[in-house]
């Protein structure tokens, strides 16, 4: 029998080399703990420190959103002089950021600035993080409050149901059947909105708008296209759309743009400007919205930046200055809020690029 | 004599023989290599990371080495951890206790392994179709399970122990855990007539049952085996991050095929050792962690470890196949022969 020669030898030296490894995995143990220097001791109010190691970690590399973001973080961090960098993994899942924080951990970072994949996941590596000395902000997509210092959360759920329906309110003249196309039928968001949008339509403002329906197309172009198309042969008098989704607001108004309802059933969302604007020019679209994600990353970016100068220490109420977006206050839970959402229409499309 | 045959075996065995010392030797290299040129990569923390995250290859890829070296492969091992970490997370979630849910979920792990093994070695149909199949099943039936959920709250005590490194180092006491499997497998695949079993199945389903070997049983118990353990790897996953997700670990069983097949074993079957996995896994981990801890972005990254992977499949098979082939050219060589 062929390949059974084994080897007792060879087996020993597996062994050996395995316990090498281990023994070189706990010679000198004590090493450990090398505080980045210090931050937290300057005097409250102060300037942001240089020099300081500002890490993003995005829940994907490679995916537009973030690279946005994280540019956004750049121009912050040349701001105040310190030291940008962008890491991340590939494929956004659950576990797959937690080996990048432990190397921004070995490496000393001073700030991390990372949108989680999951909520839980990376708390244990944020912690040791934190315990090397970092500054954690998560932007976009928050953990436990317990993990982070400050989460930097782009709008609020209710900033948005509030914009979505004063833009198709203002699309449709305040009047007639209304339709929303989601993402996927579980996503947390994507259901926390609509049900505020549902709450929001029960101003009087907005009595004449009925919300017919709500239709699926699980962020796959393909499927929204199918999902627009359904709800116009389904609903003939339908008046407009809100696809509260980047994916969705582009399929639909890429097959709206192409049949008979253009100009005559209004669609609104939350897109990003590169996408939407050919069906802004076209007149498809009147307007639509989104928070700025280089806003977003140039705020977290001072976030942790004040934080490791020690000018905020994360608790409600203190307040600090985010370069030209300028002052923000620390709600509870250690949450600074962007803003309102950026509205984009004809006027304004020109002056974005992302 | 045929120097088709005698060419073939003559090249197998000694690319078996140099394989996993190349992959030793290379492991070896980039260890030195890092410690020289990586800043931070011959600290304890750097080496606690790095046992912590092979862990989960490393665990699965121990069975996995046998169910290559049989000529089978089982690409659901991936989806069982998923499926195990979803379930462990709704039992939980229901109240049960954790020294019940553990067993449990070995258990389930075991079940998940010996519906592969019934398509499998009952049914006798290829392993790639069966588990390919069974990856997509068990992989829904985890989103059936726990939906887009997360349930994330474990006592401390389970979460934080068992990440927990043994006292006054930074070695994670899972890494004992590893090794002392790690030892037992390779003793079982080295040591004992059931090692030898494998390998004679791997060279031919047909001859090994000729010599009396009952392989559709065997395979049966590997394709549990191996699901048991992938269940226990999602146990540990899902302590270790704590959160029991359906997607957990997806895309893992690409790393540990990646990480067996570096290690030498054939994808063909009868051919690697434990020690070459071993050191495949440990290879493939620390040149990604090394490379990580150098700012090297993750795709490149990515490209890195697909090379490594060509390279590891095509590498003993070219060196086979150019010895056989030099071989076989020698006697047509003589115009009278043939």
């Amino acid at each position: 029998m062929r390949g059974t020669r084994t080897t007792p030898l060879r087996l020993g030296a597996s062994v050996l080399a395995l316990a090498a490894l281990l023994v070189s995995g706990s010679a000198c143990a004590s090493d450990e703990g090398d505080t980045p220097s210090g931050g937290s001791n300057a005097a409250a109010g102060g300037a942001i420190r240089a020099g300081l190691k500002v890490a993003f970690l995005p829940k994907q590399v490679n995916n537009p959103y973030f690279t946005v973001s994280d540019n956004g973080g750049k121009a912050a961090v040349a701001e105040f002089k310190g030291e940008y960098k962008e890491v991340g993994p590939s494929e956004a899942s659950a576990s797959s950021q937690v080996s990048y924080l432990n190397t921004l951990t070995q490496q000393g970072s001073d700030v991390i600035a990372v949108s989680a994949n999951d909520p839980n996941a990376i708390c244990g590596a944020v912690n040791q993080a934190r315990q090397g000395g970092a500054k954690v902000v998560t932007f976009d997509s928050d953990t436990n409050k317990d993990c982070r210092d400050l989460f930097v959360n782009q709008v609020t759920g209710q900033g948005i149901a509030e914009n979505q329906i004063k833009l198709i309110s203002d699309a449709i003249g305040g009047e007639g059947k209304i339709a929303v196309l989601s993402a996927t039928a579980n996503a947390t968001n994507q259901n926390a909105w609509i049900e505020l949008m549902r709450t929001e339509l029960k101003k009087p403002a907005y009595a004449k708008i009925e919300l017919v329906t709500v239709v699926y197309g699980n962020d796959d172009d393909q499927k929204s296209f199918q999902e627009t198309q359904g709800l116009l042969a389904s609903y003939p008098d339908l008046k407009g759309i809100v696809s509260p989704t980047t994916v969705g607001v582009a399929a639909a108004a890429r097959y709206l743009s192409t049949s008979q309802y253009k100009g005559k059933v209004a669609l609104t969302g939350l897109g990003t400007p590169n996408q939407m604007r050919e069906f802004v020019t076209d007149g498809t679209v009147r307007s639509f919205a989104l928070w700025n994600p280089a806003d977003l990353g140039y705020l977290a970016a001072y976030a942790g930046a004040a934080l490791a100068s020690g000018m905020i220490s994360g608790k409600e109420g203190e307040t600090f200055t985010a370069g030209k977006l300028g002052e923000y206050t620390i709600q509870a839970d250690g949450v600074i809020v962007l803003g309102p959402p950026t509205v984009f229409d004809a006027a304004n499309i020109g002056q974005f690029d992302f | 004599m045929t120097p088709d045959q005698t060419g073939r075996s003559g090249g197998r065995l000694s690319a078996l023989g140099s394989w996993d010392v190349v992959v030793i030797v290379v492991l070896i290299a980039v260890i030195i290599g890092s410690s020289v040129l990586v800043e931070g990569f011959a600290s304890p923390r750097f080496w606690g990371f790095l046992l912590l995250d092979v862990f989960p290859i490393a665990l699965i890829a121990l069975p996995m080495t046998l169910v290559v070296i049989t000529g089978e492969i089982d690409l659901s091992v991936a989806s069982v951890l998923g499926l195990s970490s979803a379930v462990m997370g709704q039992l939980w979630f229901l109240g049960l206790p954790l020294p019940l849910i553990l067993p449990l979920v070995v258990l389930l792990g075991a079940l998940l392994g010996a519906v592969n093994g019934l398509f499998v070695a009952g049914f006798g149909l290829p392993s790639l179709a069966v588990t390919i199949g069974t990856l997509a099943l068990y992989r829904g039936l985890a989103y059936v399970v726990l939906g887009d959920r997360a349930v994330a709250d474990f006592p401390f005590d389970w979460t934080g122990n068992a990440i927990a490194a043994l006292p006054g180092t930074t070695v994670p006491w899972v890494s004992l855990v590893v090794g002392g499997l790690a030892l037992a497998f390779g003793l079982v695949l080295h040591a004992t007539p059931v090692g030898r079993s494998l390998y004679a199945m791997g060279n031919s389903d047909q001859a090994a049952v000729f010599a009396g070997i009952s392989v559709a049983r065997t395979k049966f118990w590997l394709f549990v085996l191996t699901g048991a353990v992938s269940a226990l790897a999602g146990l540990f996953w899902t302590l270790r991050y704590a959160s029991a997700r359906a997607d957990n670990g997806s895309g893992l069983e690409l790393s540990v095929v990646a990480a067996v097949l570096l290690g030498g074993v054939s994808i063909f079957g009868g051919r690697g050792t434990l020690v070459g996995v071993v050191a495949g896994v440990l290879l493939l981990t620390t040149l990604r962690n090394a490379l990580q801890l150098a700012d090297v972005p993750a795709d490149t990254l990515t490209v890195v470890t697909g090379t490594l992977l060509i390279i590891s499949v095509v590498g003993p098979n070219l060196a086979g196949m150019l010895r056989a082939r030099l071989r076989r050219r020698r006697p047509r060589a003589s115009p009278v022969a043939g």
